[in-house]
């Protein structure tokens, strides 16, 4: 066992434990904004990629990290869009200007 | 620690607290977007931080993907409509298994045999992950998208082959561990993660969307945390395991909301076997005229409207609103009844309804509601059908027997929105059709909708 394991199986369990008392709260009417908004955090894979993209191991790796880079970057910048276009959509009252005929 | 790396530190550990703070603010809808704002903050950071890394040795194709990853994600984040959510949320699925997939492959390729013990069960586990929600999720937005048909794909000894197909897999990973070096195990690793993916998504059907792509968000958030092992990345393990945790306990919720287990949802392949094997209930349906339906319910004290999956194909949710509005000018309590898988993803109708102005604080849970549904004037079906059904109450050998349901039947009459006779999704009779306080409008839901908006003005 080494040490940056037992480290990171820490900061899982705890991430874990946190993870659920957080999203528990969160209603079932934020449901599908939640999946987008967790689905844009977890493109932080894209850090890793970043890095496999622009170190040039080899040409392979900068393929893989290139496509990498572009598949997070979707997932990041597409998810926050997407959240926050539905997040403004929930409203407590219905504002009468905003009503159609 | 130079200082180089200490600014790489501090910007993740700033990125980790955001993200939890982010996910905190979606609690409530009024702090939610103030959330993600911190959230896209942290994120920015993180990105910043990570361009000062000690082995980047040149920018052009980070940029390159930067830049295209950005162009996709601003137009399908803009322009995708709300009634394609759960087909852009497979697809972001599968854009994050890819990723980390990628990573994991090259990081192999990087340090082949010189991998220790710890870091190839990592990247096995990334890779591994990374592969089948990849495919999966793409086998997922394929029938959600309806490029394949949305019925389950069944044939004999399938689940028989999935698990020779994981077992072998399980086996290939644990022959890498001992043999790090190992290309060959580890491409023939990868190409199973990608068959399995497949085989995995197929025989499962359109109205068991929602806990498949709550499982697969689930997978995709793991593959990110393997990552975070792999790189020996701190922020990587959290944000991944908040999103696996996330995609997890949404799975158990649907299960729930389903009254069944995980394992039934992904192997049972329901709906295939039970359609054929039950004989129609014999029963009359009772069909009311469009001027009934209107006169009920402009003189309804409370209207309830039950969304499912058949508003979203009809486009119907505006002129549900509008019909709402309408009621309501004239004194009517006008409720919206959502179960919880209702659609084809968690939370999917009421993404609807709020694009269609309709404010959250009308939107009713099934607990909230049921108590009221005896006080209810009219209870409106539209395009639900299992989550409506009487037979997950009343019989305990219907293959939906315990499953929570919207008791519209309780109410003092039902109008029931429907295309045509034919049964629902999971090819089940429903009883609530053929009972005496249910009433049937046959058409499509928006143009009923519509033409009940015309008829209840002129009364």
């Amino acid at each position: 066992m080494n040490e940056v394991l037992i480290a990171g199986l820490y900061v899982f369990v705890l991430a874990a434990f946190l993870g659920y008392q957080v999203i528990s709260r969160v209603p079932p009417l934020l449901h599908t904004p939640l999946m987008s908004a967790t689905n844009a955090i977890s493109g932080i894979s894209l850090i890793g990629s970043i890095v496999t993209a622009g170190a040039k191991y080899n040409l392979t790796s900068t393929i893989l990290g290139v496509v990498a880079v572009t598949a997070a970057t979707i997932n990041v910048v597409g998810g926050f869009i997407i959240t926050d276009r539905m997040l403004k959509m929930f409203k407590r009252e219905a504002k009468p200007a905003a009503e159609k005929k | 620690m130079s200082a180089q790396t200490l600014l790489i530190e501090l910007s993740y550990f700033s990125a980790s607290i955001l993200f939890v703070l982010g996910l905190k603010g979606l609690s409530h809808p009024d702090t939610a977007r103030r959330g993600m704002f911190m959230a896209e903050f942290g994120m920015l950071l993180a990105v910043i931080g990570t361009l000062l890394h000690r082995d980047i040795v040149s920018y052009e194709w980070i940029i390159v993907g930067l830049l295209a990853g950005s162009t996709i994600g601003i137009a399908m984040g803009l322009w995708v409509p709300m009634t394609a959510m759960p087909q852009r949320t497979a697809l972001s699925h599968a854009f994050g298994g890819l990723a980390a997939a990628l990573v994991g492959v090259s990081e192999f390729l990087r340090h082949g045999e010189n991998l220790g013990t710890f870091k190839v069960t990592a990247l096995g586990f990334e890779v591994l992950l990374g592969g089948i929600t990849f495919t999966g999720s793409l086998v997922a937005f394929a029938k959600l998208q309806e490029l394949v048909k949305g019925q389950p794909i069944t044939y004999k000894g399938q689940n028989v082959l999935n698990f020779l197909l994981f077992g072998s897999a399980v086996v290939i990973f644990i022959a890498l561990v001992l043999n790090p070096g190992h290309t060959a195990l580890f491409y023939a690793m990868c190409a199973l993660a990608l068959l399995f993916g497949v085989l995995l998504v197929l025989p499962i059907g359109a109205a068991d969307m929602p806990v498949v792509i709550a499982l697969l968000n689930s997978y995709a958030g793991l593959a990110s945390a393997a990552t975070g092992f792999a790189l020996g990345n701190n922020v990587l393990i959290i944000a991944g395991t908040l999103d696996g945790g996330s995609g997890f306990i949404l799975s158990i919720l649907m299960c729930k909301a389903m009254n069944r287990s995980i394992t039934n949802v992904l192997f049972g392949a329901f709906g295939s076997a039970t359609a054929t094997a039950e004989a129609g209930e014999e029963g009359v349906m009772r069909e009311v005229s469009l001027e009934d339906v209107a006169t009920q319910l402009a003189y309804a004290r409370q209207v309830v409207f039950v969304p499912g999956y058949g508003m979203a194909t009809a486009q119907a949710q505006n002129a549900v609103r509008e019909l709402a509005n309408l009621l309501e000018h004239r004194g009517v309590q006008v409720k919206y009844a959502i179960h919880p898988v209702a659609g084809r993803m968690p939370g999917h109708m009421n993404v609807l309804l709020a694009e269609a102005n309709v404010p959250y604080s009308q939107l009713y849970e099934l607990e909230q509601i049921n108590p009221e549904m005896p006080t209810t004037d009219v209870a409106v079906v539209i395009g639900a059908n299992d989550v409506v059904n009487p037979e997950a109450r009343d019989n305990p050998k219907s293959a939906i027997a315990g499953m929570p349901i919207i008791e519209v039947d309780k109410a003092k009459s039902v109008i029931v929105l429907k295309r045509g006779r034919g049964k629902g999704f999971s090819g089940l009779e429903n009883p609530l059709f053929f009972k005496p306080v249910t009433g049937l409008l046959f058409g499509d839901a928006k143009t009923s909708l519509n033409r009940l908006a015309s008829a209840v003005g002129e009364l």
